[in-house]
């Protein structure tokens, strides 16, 4: 800080190059033309980019973004693509789902916890993404552009990486604020993007790892964050391209400036996980979109479609909504108080959302699937079962469930929750609730149980 | 480097690695332009030209006009200047700092829950039954919040910086 450019410098300070003799000079001109503007070197003047601050910022990427990318394919796991077409968002996956294997039920919480956390890691990760780009900018403007095949076909995949990096966030960040501004359908968008970005952050990974631990090595991690504001300016290139050669004199520390980037992390946290946390950590949520109830009572969780968002009337689910069970070449037809004179369970389970909210468990009541299976004669050993609802049109008015959804004693048709009868939003009079499964697919104003058919 | 690795520029297993590389994010990548090519395009190209050539450059403007006023506001000469050159008077912790963190946290916060901020999509309340008011509002106030604390933050490190001062000297 204190006018640092008027002490001497360390002894790791990077020497002035002596200029280069002129022959060089003009065929370096010849070459590649004269660099200005931000091309110049010089152009960059902070004191604190340098290997060490990237290495560390991109350290906390290459956890994070592991992360993010598992609990993103898990998500698209949870969703049992494979049983039918409605399950399906990206049915043209190919290889894409090679790893896809039949969702559980258990732990009941699972799709909350991996969901939850895919989020709003997501969201605190921002400030991290927007540090690493910065201390990397002047690689953009490099100079001359391209200097071998190699070169020019590694900036290529760079910019994959930077592209698809805030494609990627922008298009999750956007998605759980509804605001559908992105060209196209989220979940293809989401998915193939992120695999795009992934092919180019794992080579990314593969050429710069070496550079990432041999930079957080030479400055010691541990003992890097204690340079005073004034010594922020010095540090060794090592041929990254990143140290000013001509730094102004240090405003910040470089732990001023990742404590910067991890407060903003932590307020990002601070604002968003509640929506993930639910009861009273729900009002912490700030700014997030699920930051409070829908109302009070049995009914006032968080609502992932209204009724009326989803086009479901009075008239789709009063006196004339009927059940239809099918299976086994037989059909029942029930009418509510038919189903609710079965014999009724209950589960404790939460709701979940692609979106990154959920809510702590609530006590559904209502019939086993399994139970409803028997009706059709199919009780043994029940099958899988597809889901229609009321709702006549729009993503996800059906659903199909896995033998195993099916089977669970906790999959409910459920007609009460928390001992009320389920409001419209929560899809009276009847929803599937099924632990661990993604929200959306917790059909709701259900009419039609197909067990062992699909569409 | 063999012959061909210096024409390359690289070892054969970076073409390895970026032919892996290119292979998969083709695969992908063809998959993900189905829908709306230029759209996709667009956007991609578009998020990195938008973030390096826009918002990254608007920031560090931002940054540096506020310090270059600081500086005027506070009357110290720009050049030479050694002493208190972003410190002022050379009177305590230095400003700056408790200026930028809150307004990069708040900066933050604003560009990850801008659409909510500034008046979430007609669907949102239809979609949610939320209510879609007050996510402005709450910014403001936290916003306003992290300035408050980090000037508290300012005057105790000035009332110690300014006690050890005197005791140093008596």
């Amino acid at each position: 800080m204190d006018g640092s450019e008027d002490r001497p410098r360390g002894p790791d300070a990077a020497p002035r190059p002596p200029p280069r003799p002129f022959p060089a000079r003009l065929r370096g001109l010849a070459r590649s033309g004269p660099p200005h503007g931000p091309s110049r070197p010089e152009f960059w003047r902070s004191p604190l980019r340098g290997p060490w601050l990237t290495s560390v910022l991109g350290a906390v990427l290459l956890v994070g973004i592991i992360v993010l990318f598992t609990t993103g394919l898990l998500s698209y796991a949870a969703y049992n693509p494979g049983l039918a077409a409605v399950n399906d968002r990206t049915p043209g996956k190919g290889i894409l789902g090679g790893y896809l294997f039949d969702w559980p039920t258990d732990p009941p919480w699972l799709y909350r916890l991996t969901q939850g956390l895919h989020v709003t890691l997501g969201v605190a990760l921002v400030p991290v993404l927007l540090a690493k780009l910065w201390s990397v900018v002047p690689k953009l403007f490099a100079w001359p552009p391209v200097r071998s095949s190699a070169h020019a076909i590694e900036r290529l995949s760079l910019l994959l990486l930077v592209g698809g990096g805030l494609f990627v966030f922008t298009t999750g960040i956007l998605n759980i604020q509804l605001e559908y501004l992105f060209p196209g359908s989220f979940y293809p968008l989401h998915f193939y993007g992120a695999w795009v970005f992934i092919a180019a952050f794992a080579a990314h990974v593969v050429l710069r790892f070496a550079t990432m631990v041999r930079s957080l090595r030479s400055r010691g991690a541990p003992a890097e964050p204690r340079t005073p504001a004034a010594g922020a300016a010095t540090e060794p290139d090592g041929g990254t391209g990143l140290v000013a050669p001509a730094p102004d004199p240090a405003t910040v520390s470089r732990r001023g400036a990742l404590g910067t980037v991890l407060l903003s992390s932590l307020a990002l946290l601070a604002v968003t996980a509640g929506q993930s946390l639910g009861g009273p950590w729900r009002e912490t949520a700030l700014l997030a979109p699920r930051g409070r109830n829908p109302g009070t009572g049995p009914n006032g969780f968080q609502i992932n479609k209204t009724a009326a968002a989803a086009g479901v009337g009075a008239a789709d689910i009063g006196a004339r909504w009927r059940l239809t069970v099918r299976g086994g070449g037989r059909e029942v037809v029930l009418t509510r108080s038919e189903v609710a004179a079965l014999p009724q369970a209950t589960a404790a389970l939460p709701i979940a959302c692609v979106e990154g909210w959920s809510t702590g468990d609530q006590e559904w009541s209502g019939v086993r699937l399994r139970d409803l299976a028997a009706l059709v004669g199919l009780g043994e050993r029940p099958p899988g079962v597809f889901v229609e609802s009321a709702q006549r049109s729009g993503a996800f008015r059906a659903a199909a469930l896995s033998a195993a959804q099916t089977g669970d004693p906790r999959s409910l048709l459920a007609l009460k929750v928390n001992g009320a009868d389920l409001s419209a939003d929560h899809g009276s009079p009847a929803r599937v609730i099924v632990p661990a499964n993604p929200g959306v697919h917790n059909t709701k104003w259900v009419t039609v149980l197909d067990f062992g058919g699909a569409a | 480097m063999t012959g061909w690795a210096s024409r390359y520029g690289a070892p054969p297993w970076h073409l390895a690695v970026m032919v892996c590389c290119f292979a998969l994010a083709l695969y992908a990548g063809w998959r993900l332009v189905q829908g709306d090519p230029v759209g996709v395009a667009l956007w991609f190209v578009g998020a990195a030209l938008l973030h390096d050539l826009v918002l990254l450059p608007a920031y560090t403007a931002l940054d540096r006009g506020a310090r270059a006023a600081a500086r005027r506001v506070r009357g110290v000469r720009r050049p030479g200047g050694a002493a208190g050159r972003e410190r002022g008077t050379g009177n305590g912790p230095p400003p700056a700092g408790h200026l930028r963190v809150p307004a990069t946290v708040s900066g933050v916060l604003f560009l990850v829950w801008a659409p909510l901020i500034l008046g979430p999509a007609p669907a949102y309340e239809r979609t949610t039954g939320l209510p879609p008011d007050g996510f402005g509002t709450r910014w403001v106030l936290i916003t306003a919040a992290l300035f408050a604390a980090s000037a508290a933050l300012y005057a105790a490190r000035r009332a110690i910086a300014g006690r050890r001062r005197r005791h140093g000297r008596t």
